[in-house]
């Protein structure tokens, strides 16, 4: 019987011929990610070898990665010390994959293992952060895990009882419209199915709109296929994926792409053609309430953010930039910009869309999970609106119960700034 | 027989069980302070004892999605909460299997909030109401974790039995 791309994954991470889905594997894990909670996975990892005569030592330094971007530079005395000892821990075990708090190779976790080549397809990628999905992109199979579970891959360099998820095979057609792209299909695709819609599943990403995708592009559904509460999203790796190693993160080895079988088993099969989709919303409080644009316009919206995981790249920063150009964030409105790296920061400066946000008024903030999970920077007031190209709006995520926040693409983001209300960038189409 | 002590609707995130603003507290120790904190009423009552242990929370679909912290469920864990619910988020569920939070998978649950809920193997029976509910079993690759009393005493096995095979 044929197998998916996790089910083909799976079995040679597991040492078997095939596997299908419901099996029950033990997968070699090839890149173990965590960032600042790495704290409480250090903490379990040497519980685990408390009372027993080993040292606690990472199975294998080499493949753990370790990356501060959800609290930096530290907003408290609490959080610096806990990155303090997570830095010496790293020290102690000599992890290789450590990205500390730097201009020029720090940054969000899900841009920083691309951009540098530490995923590969093939790859079991486990990582302490539900938005792991998003190293699919370049046909791995990567999921979250808790920091237990963490401590327990330190220690044995293996997922213990993974079930071998059942695989939803989504094909997409057509060219976008101007100003709709990869955002606006993922937020569509989670209203359809709910934001349960995959939960314990694979989404498995196929069709020409894909095909002709950039990485960034990929980066954003798998980064949001959690969001349908899917285990991992993939994109079978191809041209694209190999362009991007060699020439973006600068890969030398071996590259091996793993393809589905022809005859491989779908649990179900979505079809999707975005020639007509609009810019679409998702609003307060799930990700799955979406709705296009048009059925938001004019909302107040009194702070709108660009950046994160999802959208904090540079294309991402180039289309808010276009549309930018020579204009001003709206009265009342506060913009803030956080590129995803310090790399995608030292471009957009070299490009000039940094120039354009200052200029335009927005504030733009260093590399980081910044305003995303309401932790320490842009906390919204009581019954204040954002509008956020980050990837949840859950009650509270932006710091405050009694705030809303609507998700959106780049493009409307910076179209809905200017105005101060939510908007379509797309002219005469609101 | 315990007491449901809150009912909650469907998509309850871990932003919710557990803010984002208190993630630099970690510690298991140290997390069931902030266990629903921006619920202030139920979060007082939490703190001040006034929920006796193993008493029930009642969920909706998709319960604990969105992030992985695991610091709600070592939030609820410490207040030696159950809960049962439709169905939960992946991550929350492998979390709770973890680190020995008891969960219970009950897709028809009907249950309000101070009704008399008793759980046996296979139902949830409301003693309330007099209604019984079918219990969906846990994915039978996680009972070898619950066996060994959580995720940490199960790797220690795992490492112990590597090193001598
Ligand atoms: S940017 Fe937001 S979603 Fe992405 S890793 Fe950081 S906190 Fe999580």
């Amino acid at each position: 019987m044929g197998m998916t791309v996790a089910e083909k994954i799976l079995a040679r991470a597991s040492g078997l011929a095939s596997v299908k889905a419901g099996d029950v594997v033990e997968p070699k894990v090839d890149l173990a990610m965590s960032h600042e909670n790495a704290a409480l996975v250090v903490n379990q990892f040497l519980e685990v070898y408390q009372g027993t005569p080993l040292p606690p030592n990472i199975w294998d330094p080499s493949k753990v990665s370790i990356i501060f971007d959800h609290r930096i530079p530290a907003e408290s005395a609490k959080t610096a010390t806990n990155q303090k000892k997570v830095r010496e821990f790293v020290e102690a075990q000599g992890i290789g994959k450590f990205h500390d708090i730097r201009g020029d190779v720090g940054g969000i976790c899900h841009q920083i293992l691309p951009e540098n080549g530490y995923v590969r397809p093939g790859f079991v990628v486990v990582g302490t952060d539900s938005h792991t999905t998003s190293h699919g992109a370049l046909g791995a199979f990567a999921f979250g895990i808790g920091a237990t579970e963490m401590a327990s891959v330190w220690a044995l360099g293996t997922s213990l009882n993974v079930e071998v998820p059942p695989t939803i095979k989504v094909n997409v057609k057509g060219r976008f419209k101007k100003f709709v792209g990869p955002k606006d299909l993922i937020l569509h695709l989670i209203g359809r199915i709910s934001a349960q819609g995959a939960n314990f599943k694979v989404i498995e990403f196929h069709g020409q709109t894909i095909r002709s995708m950039s990485t960034s592009g990929r980066l954003v559904i798998c980064n949001m296929s959690v969001e349908a509460g899917a285990t991992a999203g993939i994109v079978p790796a191809d041209k694209e994926t190999i362009r991007y190693l060699r020439e973006e993160a600068g890969v030398k080895g071996k590259i091996e792409v793993v393809l589905p079988d022809r005859d491989a088993v779908y649990e179900q099969v979505i079809d999707l053609d975005v020639t007509k989709l609009d810019p679409q919303i998702a609003c307060p409080h799930t990700v799955d309430n979406v709705k296009p644009v048009a059925a938001l316009k004019g909302t107040r919206v009194h702070q709108v953010v660009i950046g994160s995981c999802t959208n904090g790249r540079l294309d991402d920063l180039a289309i808010a930039a276009s549309i930018m150009k020579g204009k001003k964030v709206a009265e009342n409105t506060r913009m803030l910009v956080f590129p995803a790296s310090g790399r995608i920061y030292t471009q957009a400066l070299a490009k000039g869309y940094i120039g354009i946000f200052m200029k335009a008024g927005a504030v733009v903030m260093n590399p980081g999970c910044g305003p995303c999970l309401g932790i320490h920077e842009g906390a919204l007031g009581d019954g204040e609106t954002a509008l956020s190209t980050t990837n949840r709006n859950f009650k509270g995520r932006m710091g405050n119960p009694n705030s809303q926040v609507f998700l959106c693409s780049p493009a409307v983001a910076a179209a809905s700034a200017l105005k101060g209300f939510i908007t379509s960038p797309r002219k005469g189409a609101n | 027989m315990a007491k449901v002590v809150i009912k909650l609707g469907d998509d309850i995130s871990t932003d919710v069980i557990y803010p984002g603003r208190y993630m630099a507290t970690v510690l298991p120790t140290e997390t069931p302070q902030y266990a629903f904190a921006d619920l202030t009423e139920f979060n007082s009552k939490l703190r001040a004892k006034q929920i006796p242990p193993g008493s029930i929370m009642i969920g909706g679909k998709n319960f604990g999605c969105g992030s992985s912290r695991e610091q709600a469920v070592s939030a609820l864990k410490g207040h030696d909460l159950v809960i049962i619910a439709p169905g939960f988020a992946r991550i929350f569920l492998q979390n709770c299997i973890n680190l020995g939070l008891r969960i219970v998978v009950c897709p028809d649950i009907q249950a309000s909030e101070t009704d008399e809920i008793e759980i046996t193997g296979t139902e949830v029976v409301n003693v309330t109401t007099g209604k019984r509910f079918q219990i969906s079993p846990l994915p039978k690759a996680r009972q070898a974790i619950i066996d060994a009393g959580g995720l940490v005493a199960y790797t220690r096995k795992r490492l112990l039995e590597k090193r001598t095979a």
